[in-house]
């Protein structure tokens, strides 16, 4: 797996899960929809204060002012507290945001994170385009800085492993792929493993480790077709173990394969729970783990 | 094998758990019955314990990683669930804000110093020679007002009604956002190692004084500051709290202590993030007072009785001893 972008956390229970860091362009994607919501939203705001004046004048017009306030600065914060660390942006692209040390994520690490999005982007933003809203009389200067400013914080989640901008650090939070995986059928449950007449002895067991058992369970757990695989697999496993075909009749590849891979799996974790963790054919010896 | 046993055992508390964090995930902690709510932290420990004995004895990669994220869901759930609303919001009131102020007790101090610099520094500057308010007030703040403007004009802005009556409500919340934007901005830009917010400090502060030096050259002192004061008091205040959160922010980064530089930032940044809520809040009631009271209001007895008011209730809310 992507074994460079998974962090562990470790839970209050004392547990460690895996979690995998979101990569950039998620966020960039994310972070994206959300402002594309944000300025429809700004829109559909300006347009009802608008029409609310006609009819009520002050009324409003503070309405309006209050929303907008509300859109730019509290957008973020109001969908991570109520959706679990997530904004639409987030859930539709399938990141989250999460406490980077296993703690509760709380409001205001969520409050903090997202109000140093006004320095990141928004600020330097209104710099470079209309300085002189901001300070009238700016030097020309001001800009560039500005610029450089904006870019310096746009790349810096760029250069630490982490993906972290500054409201994370500020924040103390992680971004994460949403994990979700469907628990398929077990391979070597008696009912799917095929006719068992198939038998392995130790020594035939013992020429493969953990990562040849589980690449073959990718195989084996591969959406069709993949005929000509599983031949070429099997074809290749009876090779090497030096696999006699039984006299009474033919054997399908695929009940051979299941029928190898549970006796495989049952070896393997009998060796394990006697201390002996077998990781792969090659670099051979045994791990030993206390 | 042992790991087939174990999982046909189990499989029925994972399901169990996987529909209730589905369930989560769409609508909130709040979609689930008080049943339910009881029952998922039990069902997430023994899920998490299933995890724990599969890595121990499973080789099934599938299985391995389908607790894996399970257990990361359920976590999640678990542990970004809020309490109510309204309960969060008291105790946030009664405890946090305080203590969160008070945990930051030297920033507020040095913030509000800086302020008080740039007040001196700004009446000072007018009062002798009162042609430099321009310099220091640019034209959008100042609306025409200035060493230019005859004390009559000068004193109609005090005691004028601005905006027509219904457009009072409107101009509180113009001030309400704009200043709240100002102190979140003074927070934010703690992290640019603080000198922005000193720098948003000291200007705040002189634009004031320049305003205070062109009314007292006027015989118009006193009644000036009745005019700032009554929402003054709570917005000043709430200046001088988002420049010290700005400033815990540069402390963190710059002073890490026995802490790594990173964790220090987390820790603090968070702790300066409950005050700049707590900062927004006061932005809001200030807006009310300025926008509708001092618009309708204008004996300045009265001003300057809310004012001393004001002062005197933030004074007791942030010295009370903190609750445990």
């Amino acid at each position: 797996m992507t074994d460079l972008r998974q962090r562990e956390i470790v839970t209050p229970e004392g547990v460690p899960l895996h979690f995998v860091v979101a990569r950039a362009g998620d966020r960039i994607a994310a972070f994206t929809v959300d402002i594309l919501l944000i300025s429809g939203a700004s829109l559909v705001v300006i347009l009802a204060t608008v029409l609310l004046m006609g009819a009520t004048r002050g009324i409003g017009l503070a309405v309006g002012l209050v929303a907008f306030f509300l859109l730019r600065n509290f957008y973020f914060t109001w969908f991570e507290c109520l959706w679990q660390g997530t904004t639409p942006g987030k859930r539709a692209v399938g990141v989250r945001v999460i406490d980077g040390h296993g703690g509760i994520l709380t409001a205001e690490a969520v409050f903090a994170r997202n109000l140093m999005r006004e320095v990141e982007v928004f600020v330097p933003l209104v710099a470079v385009l209309a300085p002189e809203s901001l300070l009238p009389g700016i030097p020309a200067g001001v800009r560039w800085l500005a610029l450089a400013w904006l870019f310096v914080l746009a790349l810096l989640p760029l250069f630490n492993r982490d993906r972290l901008r500054v409201g994370d650090l500020v924040g103390g939070t992680l971004v994460v792929r949403a994990p979700s995986f469907v628990l398929c059928e077990d391979l070597s449950a008696p009912a799917s493993a095929g006719p068992s007449v198939l038998t392995f002895t130790d020594a035939q067991l013992d020429l493969y480790g953990i990562r040849e058992l589980q690449v073959l369970e990718s195989l084996l757990r591969e959406a069709r077709p993949r005929g000509q695989a599983l031949e070429a697999v099997a074809k290749k496993i009876q090779a090497k173990v030096g696999w006699v075909r039984p006299p009474a009749g033919r054997i399908d590849d695929e009940d051979f394969l299941r029928a190898f891979y549970t006796a495989q799996r049952a070896r393997l974790e009998h060796r394990m729970l006697l201390g002996e963790r077998r990781e792969a054919k090659r670099g051979g010896s045994l791990t030993r783990r206390r | 094998m042992k790991s087939v046993g174990f999982r046909r055992e189990r499989e029925g508390t994972w399901a169990e758990l996987e529909t209730l964090v589905q369930r989560v995930e769409r609508g909130g902690i709040a979609d689930l019955s008080p049943a339910d709510v009881s029952r998922l932290p039990v069902l997430y420990r023994a899920t998490l314990s299933s995890l724990s004995v599969a890595r121990a004895i499973s080789l099934d990669a599938n299985l391995l990683a389908y607790l894996e994220s399970l257990g990361a869901r359920a976590y999640v759930a678990i542990y970004s669930a809020k309490s109510h609303p309204l309960e969060a919001a008291r105790d946030f009131w009664r405890r946090q804000f305080p203590r969160a102020v008070a945990a930051a007790r030297a920033q507020v101090a040095l913030s509000a110093i800086v302020m008080a610099l740039g007040v001196v520094t700004g009446a000072a500057l007018t009062l002798q020679d009162p042609a430099r308010f321009y310099a220091l007030v640019s034209e959008g703040v100042a609306e025409g007002r200035g060493p230019g403007s005859t004390t009559e004009e000068l004193r109609d802005v005090l005691y004028g009604k601005r905006d027509a009556a219904d457009l009072l409500a409107a101009f509180a919340m113009f001030l309400f956002t704009h200043n709240a934007g100002i102190g979140m901005l003074c927070f934010a830009s703690g992290f640019a190692a603080g000198v922005p917010t000193l720098l948003l400090l000291f200007g705040n502060g002189l634009i004031l004084g320049a305003f205070s030096g062109l009314y007292a050259e006027r015989g118009l002192g006193l009644e000036f500051w009745a005019w700032i004061l009554p929402h003054g008091v709570t917005e000043l205040l709430a200046v001088v709290l988002c420049g010290a959160a700005g400033l815990v922010l540069a402390e963190a980064l710059l002073f890490p202590g026995r802490h790594t530089r990173l964790g220090n930032l987390a820790l603090r940044g968070r702790e300066a993030g409950l005050v700049v809520i707590g900062a927004v809040l006061m932005f809001l009631a200030a807006g009310l007072v300025e926008g509708i009271f001092r618009q309708v209001v204008h004996a300045p007895a009265v001003r300057m009785s809310v004012a001393a008011l004001t002062a005197v209730g933030w004074a007791a809310y942030f010295l009370r001893r903190p609750q445990p």
